[in-house]
């Protein structure tokens, strides 16, 4: 059983990169402090190439590569700590700057991309990645996964189900509703709170008078804060819930308290709304900066380690580049494609009068359409 | 062939549903024990257990949610939102999730979710009880909207609904839960007609009235009286809302040259304002008469002792018949455009 941890959030890096002993927490890293330091450093790996992901993904939205890009700059530990807690049959349920957990997740490159180039609504297929599109309404993929673990119960299935979802996202009813079926029917599922301080412009006191996690007690599901920004413990509250889950206990709810260092995409201005010595504070609790101290400190990473790392990262910059500029569009037709699984007559005859609209320009190809004179050029 | 009641048509289909795939699991607020409000789940929990027949926490928007959640991992949820005017706080989940998740993901995700929504009124039931919210998801793209009008269709297409690899919106018209019909039960889903098909219910001559779910029999009335005046009416059953089966349709009013719809929701935006456009389109030159509408006011849903005054009723549609006609009617004399 899970428990609040009186509110301190756990924490088992200090924020100068020291490893803290846990009485509770430890077994679950007992892999990676044995002498599995490939472990560890895969963790640093996926931290500093999320974030190049990240830098990536927004100089291509600067560059009109991208409609729009959701930053997460400063919550790596959180979503690769977490990650890396999910097994491969347990499915995941994310919002939309859960980019990090995508990657981890192994979702190919490009396919992290089709969303925000806008060639396709959802990039990936979720059976192969046990990975559900990402949801853009604020707070409606907990109740999917609720829902589907439900599903996995009733199969008599030994996975999980974990939700991603942000501070704003408690506030709305479907994320207070999803733990009300979760906790009535004790579904094997996580919710995974980054509390990153901000939604849009709006501060985490806007939408909570109390500690996030203090609510999940409230519906009867065991809760704990940790300290979003400490990869170590994400990775070990992730593991213990996860287990709790999987071994037929129920629900549980983790608040990882972190913070967006960045924007809330590309299309804000939080110098609007945030003052600069918190951010200045919080860049001084870096997730990638503590956890690189602890590597160093420990003997694990070194200047090589670090510029092979390095190199990863450019060349995984390079192959998003690559592959979203070259992303071709979508073909005209795709359109109608999909709406239904069977044949639906009044959008087949829209579609055929559009294939005859479309075929119209074809016969007089010397008269291109006037809209491709003013729209839709890149 | 049995008689039974348009509520028993619908619980039996639910029951030959779940016989038939073990995927088919019943959602919504007590439906288990109590059988429903309306006891159209009557006796399935008993026999099918409280997997199979979820009485759910009281969240419309947790109970479709999690609905997609199931459809996620394999199931055919069947949900039942208690009335029709407790459907809007899971508005999101429906048009937004559910209604989209197939073509988000390009087909790879299927959402086979039936919602059952006792709609419409004339029950005397108090505000919020009545309402008729059809428009709203046959303007949404991704859902199919049904209506039966009848037990025999009540049967079927409950279970065509449920095969249905597309969500549907299943609006079952609460006032003719009631109605006895006789129910062939070894009629197979789409034998006779599938439920994306309209249905030419009385053939005529004169004038093509359009209707759906509750409506329908008022029309079949109406033109029972309306052929003792001498007029012959034919009225179409549409079924299907969306999509909507123009065949039949342009088919009768080419015959007729002259289209009544009816529908209890309101007048601006309803599906009969859509019905007269797309036939005005098809038909323009066979057309004696602009296509009229017989709807509800465009009012909240009023207070049950004014609720007939409301609802279309056979002399306001036979009313509408005439105006249709060119004869003398309600509004005889007047600028109709005005």
């Amino acid at each position: 059983m899970l428990t609040g941890d009186d509110g301190a959030p756990v924490q088992l890096l200090s924020p100068d990169g020291q490893r803290r002993p846990h009485e509770r927490y430890d077994r679950l890293l007992a892999d990676l402090d044995s002498d599995d330091s490939n472990a560890l450093l895969a963790l640093y790996e996926d931290m500093i190439v999320t974030r190049r992901i990240d830098a990536e993904g927004t100089a291509l939205q600067r560059q009109g590569q991208l409609a729009l890009w959701p930053p997460f700059l400063g919550q790596e530990a959180a979503q690769v700590g977490s990650a890396h807690a999910i097994n491969r049959d347990d499915f995941i349920f994310a919002s939309y700057r859960e980019i990090a957990v995508a990657y981890v997740r192994g979702i190919a490159l490009p396919d992290l991309m089709k969303q925000w180039r806008g060639t396709q609504n959802a990039g990936w297929n979720p059976f192969e990645s046990n990975m559900a599109p990402t949801q853009v309404v604020i707070g409606a993929q907990p109740l999917h996964a609720v829902g589907y673990a439900m599903g996995v119960q009733f199969d008599g299935a030994e996975s999980a189900v974990i939700t991603y979802f942000g501070d704003g996202a408690t506030s709305q009813g479907d994320v207070n509703e999803s733990m009300v079926f979760a906790a009535s029917f004790q579904a094997p599922v996580v919710f995974f709170c980054q509390n990153n301080h901000w939604a849009i412009s709006e501060p985490v006191g806007i939408q909570a008078h109390v500690p996030i996690g203090l609510r999940a007690p409230g519906f009867g599901i065991p809760s704990v804060r940790v300290d979003g920004n400490d990869i170590l413990a994400c990775l070990a509250v992730t593991r213990e819930a996860l287990e709790h889950a999987r071994a037929g206990h129920g629900p549980s709810y983790i608040e990882a308290v972190t913070y967006r260092m960045g924007a809330h995409t590309t299309a804000d201005d939080p110098t609007r709304y945030r003052d600069a010595n918190e951010l200045e504070d919080w860049k001084g609790r870096d997730p990638i900066a503590r956890f690189e101290a602890y590597l160093t400190g420990s003997g694990i990473l070194d200047d090589a380690g670090r510029s092979q790392v390095a190199e990863k990262a450019d060349a995984v910059a390079a192959a998003i580049r690559e592959a979203t500029i070259h992303m071709p569009d979508p073909e005209p037709e795709e359109l109608f494609e999909h709406v239904y699984a069977g044949p639906h007559a009044v959008l087949e005859r829209q579609r055929d009068h559009f294939e005859r609209y479309r075929a119209g320009f074809a016969e007089h190809s010397n008269h291109a359409p006037h809209a491709a004179l003013t729209e839709g050029g890149h | 062939m049995s008689a039974m009641t348009f509520g028993k048509a619908i619980n039996t289909g639910l029951r030959k549903a779940m016989e038939q795939d073990p995927k088919v699991v019943l959602m919504g607020e007590d439906i288990g024990r109590l059988g429903g409000v309306f006891r159209i789940t009557d006796g399935l929990q008993k026999d099918f257990g409280p997997h199979r027949v979820i009485d759910t926490p009281l969240a419309e928007s947790g109970i479709m949610g999690t609905a997609i959640g199931m459809a996620y991992r394999g199931y055919r949820p069947v949900v039942e939102i208690q009335f029709d005017g407790f459907v809007y706080p899971a508005f999101d989940q429906i048009v937004a999730q559910m209604a989209k998740l197939h073509y988000r993901t390009r087909g790879m995700v299927k959402v086979p979710i039936t919602l059952r929504l006792p709609f419409g009124g004339g029950i005397g039931s108090p505000e919020h009880h009545s309402e008729s919210p059809e428009a709203y998801f046959a303007h949404t793209a991704g859902l199919r909207v049904v209506a039966p009008s009848n037990p025999q269709d009540a049967f079927t297409m409950i279970q065509e609904a449920i095969a249905s690899d597309d969500p549907v919106v299943f609006l079952e018209p609460k006032r003719r839960y009631h109605d006895k019909g006789d129910v062939d039960e070894s009629l197979a889903p789409g034998a006779a007609l599938d439920m994306g098909s309209a249905r030419v219910a009385v053939e005529g001559s004169d004038v093509t009235l359009v209707a759906y779910g509750p409506m329908v029999k008022t029309c079949l009335d109406a033109a029972v009286a309306a052929s003792d005046e001498g007029v012959s009416v034919e009225v179409i059953d549409l079924r299907s809302l969306s999509p909507v089966d123009y065949g039949p349709l342009v088919g009768s009013v080419k015959k007729t040259g002259r289209l009544v719809v009816a529908h209890e929701a309101s007048r601006t935006l309803g599906l009969g304002a859509e019905l007269a456009a797309e036939i005005t389109e098809r038909c323009f030159y066979h057309l004696e008469h602009a296509p009229v509408r017989v709807t509800g006011f465009d009012v909240p849903y009023p207070p049950s002792k004014l609720e007939f005054h409301h609802l279309p009723d056979l002399d306001r549609i036979l009313d509408g018949v005439d105006r249709a006609l060119g004869r003398t009617n309600s509004l005889s004399g007047t600028e109709e455009e005005a």
